[in-house]
């Protein structure tokens, strides 16, 4: 791999190596997973093929449903070959689904391959249902497809069209949006926190309603919960907000440093922060401590998967003693991932994309202690002797936060201790 | 464009996927954007499979369909032939790429590799998962034997035993794994040889050796009733067609096979009895005379069970019906002998709409109709494909056979013990012990301690809780501490609620509040 101006087809970008080839990630209509459970008055309709529906029921089809708050409208040959109307079997299909849950009062028309191919554009498909269903429910798109999306960038569409959707704030009023899916119980933690700082409003994008979708404009700080959220949050900055600098709140410095850029920004003394978190990092350094024992001193690799993997890596780095050895993500955002690669420093290999055939030789070639993968590759690297932590797990727990950073290094450690307990 | 919640059968290239990756020495190319390596997950995780299945996939995305995506899949047949050096490949599209029209069969094709190269048209709008893995079958064994020259099949030779071909079992089959062993069992308790079984752990090489069998036992129609065909016509080979699942069948499958064979098995067939028939019988089983049960999933297992339901069970059938169309005919031929309208859809709101009129008191289907149950509150067990990981389990559990009916026996049984608890709970509803939400002989009704529930809802009345502690002493709970409390999953709640007051009386705290419990989760976190 040599240094090159292009982003794509190999070389060095943004200090990260370029790789091209066979992609074992998944697309972005995986993020409907834990969507659903968070927008609990939203629907997810996506418009695509059997593939789609198969993918997302082989996800979630294990709970099971007495109604799921998503489905897929499968197109067929006749869609396809234009015997039907594309747009008017769209609109029957939607007015079947309201009619079966007319207690839905958001839905979003969810793009995939086969429907952005064709080119069916559900933005106008939006407007129009939109006002066909006046005063009841709001529709709204965006595109979760594999030829736009890997994994969590899902939600960072689904954020984006909500991004042109919030109401303006009064101007100039100062308010505070946490973006990116937390899980409730940290959104209250963070909520408590920022109450204690005397920072507010404070609110949480996406809301656990639709209801509650909050205002934007200037005097609006946006403050990324997640890395995943760029076009997101450059939409809020298009409608005028401003993007406070910091790093993704993971551990106890990640967390920090991101409830500091809140509270400069805020004009809050460093004083009063250090007072308030003060026993928390206490409570978050003993939690640590026990896991540090397990983890210091182990190699870890991780596979491209949800954008997550530098924050990862610097905080399994810095606070729990571990050395990154190859450290891939899907998709490196040169605006806002900048701080979290500075901070791995020159040693980790860096790569954005990937050849998974070419990545698995290097893997098999370092045998790092454990291995952050998808779980089509787990099992297969375990059996080979390898010890793996299923990278999914990590989008769908409560990790963020002082209260959380104790339970994030278990994570890294579960597969290891248990490696070690097994007789069999 | 039909509204789909969860679909029956997954894409046709998954159906190709399910071929290569129950075969050793075959690999399958997809043409397919990123994000469709989810299909992998269906083997590494619901089959728990220890290797990654034996699939490359060209994975383009946007930036690719300015270029050429023909080369892309070149490129990937070259890469997947170096690196795994089959003996056989499949090239097929998934949905997104049928509508590129790239043909990688063709393109494949024209590529000279020293191997056989299988393209395969699997029209992803139109066919499903079973389609594509009979059609994925077909046309590997065709490829494999035409060239072959042989025209005729095993000459019948006295000296030895008759051999048979097992075909249809798959990676990813409802129960292939044992079904395989017991049929196996079966067919030598009546002096009859396995010679190949496919494509479940078969070869290329093996599959060019199943013309050295005397006859074929279509296993799994929805997956080798085509083969089955084409080899009765191409060599000879008669087939069996009896599917042994149930006892009934079992001894009617023994008696095909002594007629196909010559073979006298009228000593097994009387001999085929399972534990089955007499727990059947038995007193304890009165109580199960026309229960109604509503039927649904693959045509073979539908079919299968309703005879099962009515002759060995003494269940009435109110409903019956199959999403595979391929198998419409013999499930009407059924619906009919049980007076019932047959269903035949995919669509899984007409499925629920159905079962919702028949008002079954079980519902015997796939994973998706478990969702229906959920909903009518309804017992349910799975009989069939689509199912998920906790139906492919590590014990031995065949569905064909002689265990087989005993597993059967089991596995439908066991959840009406459910549904007769229930009425007793419609009865006397103030049970402290038995509530709705914990069936005391399912797994869930073993965990909270009895009076558990019911201080959990007493204390949400009361503003500021008040609890025991074990010491004695009493601990005071804020309403901000019991609202956090509420968060937490349901089946740790009690947990976390112990140990913070174990945590307060330790120390004197005599007012939990948000900090104690996270304190305490501190304290105790491993």
């Amino acid at each position: 791999m040599t240094e090159s101006a292009s982003c794509h087809g190999g070389g060095v970008c943004g200090g990260l190596a370029q790789e091209e080839g066979q992609r074992q990630v998944f697309c972005g209509l995986t993020s409907i997973v834990w969507l659903h459970r968070k927008m609990r008055d939203a629907f997810f309709l996506v418009v695509g093929s059997r593939t789609c529906a198969h993918l997302l029921q082989s996800a979630a089809g294990v709970m099971i449903f007495a109604e799921p708050r998503f489905a897929t409208a499968v197109l067929g040959e006749r869609d396809l070959a234009g015997m039907a109307d594309c747009n008017e079997e769209l609109d029957r299909v939607v007015h079947e689904l309201l009619a079966r849950r007319p207690e839905i009062r958001t839905l979003f028309l969810v793009g995939s391959c086969p429907s952005e191919v064709i080119k069916l554009d559900l933005g106008k498909a939006a407007e129009r249902l939109t006002a066909a269903h006046e005063g009841r429910v709001r529709v709204l798109p965006y595109s979760g497809s594999g030829l736009e999306t890997t994994f969590t960038q899902g939600e960072d569409q689904f954020l984006t069209t909500l991004a042109h959707e919030l109401p303006a704030s009064p101007e100039g009023a100062p308010s505070l949006i946490v973006l990116g899916t937390l899980a409730d119980v940290v959104e209250d933690q963070f909520r408590r926190l920022f109450d204690q700082l005397g920072i507010g409003p404070v609110h949480f994008l996406p809301p656990r309603t639709g209801a509650d979708l909050p205002p934007v404009g200037p005097g609006t700080r946006v403050l990324q919960a997640q890395p995943f959220t760029g076009e997101a949050t450059r939409a809020l900055i298009r409608r005028g907000a401003e993007r406070l600098d910091a790093p993704y709140p993971l551990g106890v410095e990640g967390t920090r440093s991101w409830l500091q850029a809140a509270t400069r920004s805020f004009g809050v003394p460093d004083e009063q922060l250090e007072a308030v978190i003060e026993a928390p990092i206490a409570r978050a350094q003993a939690a640590l401590e026990r896991q540090r024992g397990v983890l210091s001193g182990k190699r870890i690799t991780f596979l491209p998967d949800s954008q997550l993997e530098l924050p990862l890596a610097r905080f399994l780095s810095e606070e729990c003693g571990m050395q990154p050895v190859e450290v891939a993500t899907p998709y490196f955002d040169r605006e806002f991932h900048g701080r979290e690669r500075d901070a791995l420093g020159e040693e980790v290999r860096l790569v954005e994309g990937q050849d998974v055939d070419a990545q698995l030789d290097r893997l098999r070639a370092d045998r790092p202690d454990l291995t952050v993968c998808g779980l089509g590759l787990a099992n297969p690297l375990e059996a080979e002797g390898l010890r793996t932590k299923w990278s999914i797990e990590l989008v769908f727990s409560p990790i963020q936060g002082f209260e959380q950073a104790g339970d994030l290094a278990e994570l890294f450690a579960r597969p290891l201790v248990r490696h070690e307990t097994l007789k069999v | 464009m039909q509204l789909t919640l969860w679909t029956y059968e997954g894409p046709p290239h998954v159906g190709a996927m399910r071929i290569a990756a129950s075969m050793k020495g075959v690999h399958c190319v997809l043409h397919a954007p990123q994000g469709d390596t989810y299909a992998d997950l269906l083997f590494t995780m619901i089959e728990r499979r220890p290797g990654r299945p034996p699939v490359s996939y060209s994975t383009f995305n946007a930036r690719h369909l300015g270029r050429d995506t023909a080369e892309l899949v070149r490129e990937t047949v070259t890469a997947a032939y170096e690196r795994y050096q089959p003996e056989a490949l499949l090239v097929g599209d998934s949905c997104t790429a049928e509508l590129l029209q790239d043909q990688p069969g063709d393109l494949a094709q024209g590529m000279d590799l020293p191997v056989p190269v299988i393209g395969l048209e699997l029209s992803a709008y139109s066919r499903k998962e079973g389609y594509g893995a009979s059609e994925a079958f077909y046309q590997l064994v065709r490829g494999l034997l035409e060239t072959n020259g042989a025209s005729a099949g095993a000459q019948p030779d006295a000296s030895r035993a008759p051999r048979a071909n097992l075909l249809g079992p798959t990676s990813l089959g409802f129960r292939c794994r044992d079904d395989v062993q017991e049929v196996t069992r079966l067919l030598e308790s009546v002096g009859v040889e396995v010679n190949v079984v496919a494509p479940l752990g078969a070869s290329p090489e093996d599959l060019r050796r199943i013309p050295e069998a005397d006859f074929n036992v279509c296993l799994y129609p929805e997956v080798a009733r085509s083969t089955c065909e084409w080899l009765q016509r191409r060599f000879g080979q008669p087939t069996v067609t009896t599917v042994p699942l149930g006892l009934g069948a079992t001894r009617d499958f023994l008696a095909e096979v002594g007629r196909v064979t010559g073979l006298d098995v009228s000593q097994g067939v009387a001999d085929a009895n399972a534990r089955m028939a007499w727990y059947s019988r038995s007193v304890d089983s009165n109580y199960l005379t026309g229960k109604r049960v509503f039927i649904f999933g693959d045509g073979t297992h539908a079919v299968a069970a309703a005879r099962i339901a009515s002759e060995e069970l003494g269940f009435e059938v109110v409903g019956l019906g199959t999403y595979a169309r391929e198998e419409a005919r013999e499930v009407r031929r059924a619906a009919k002998a049980y007076g019932v309208e047959p269903l035949i859809t995919d669509d899984y709101l007409e499925v629920e709409r159905a079962a919702t009129e028949a008002s079954p008191e079980l519902v015997l289907g796939t994973q998706m109709e478990r969702h229906i149950a959920k909903r009518l509150g309804v017992p349910c067990a799975v009989i069939s494909a689509p199912v998920h990981v906790q139906d492919f389990p590590a014990r031995y559990a065949p569905n064909m056979g002689l265990e087989g009916a005993n597993v059967i026996f089991d596995t439908w049984v066991h959840p009406l013990m459910m549904g007769l608890e229930e009425h007793l709970l419609g009865m006397f509803k103030e049970d402290f012990e038995f509530t709705a939400d914990a069936p005391s002989h399912l797994e869930a009704g073993a965990a909270p301690s009895p009076g558990g529930a019911a201080r959990e809802e007493g204390q949400a009345e009361t503003a500021v809780a008040v609890a025991e502690s074990e010491e004695g002493a009493e601990v005071r709970w804020t309403p901000e501490a019991e609202a956090e409390l509420k968060k937490i999953p349901f089946f740790v709640r009690g947990k976390a609620r112990r140990n913070t007051e174990r945590f307060a009386a330790d120390r004197g705290i005599a007012t939990i509040t948000v900090e104690t419990i996270y304190d305490a989760k501190a304290h105790f976190s491993r």
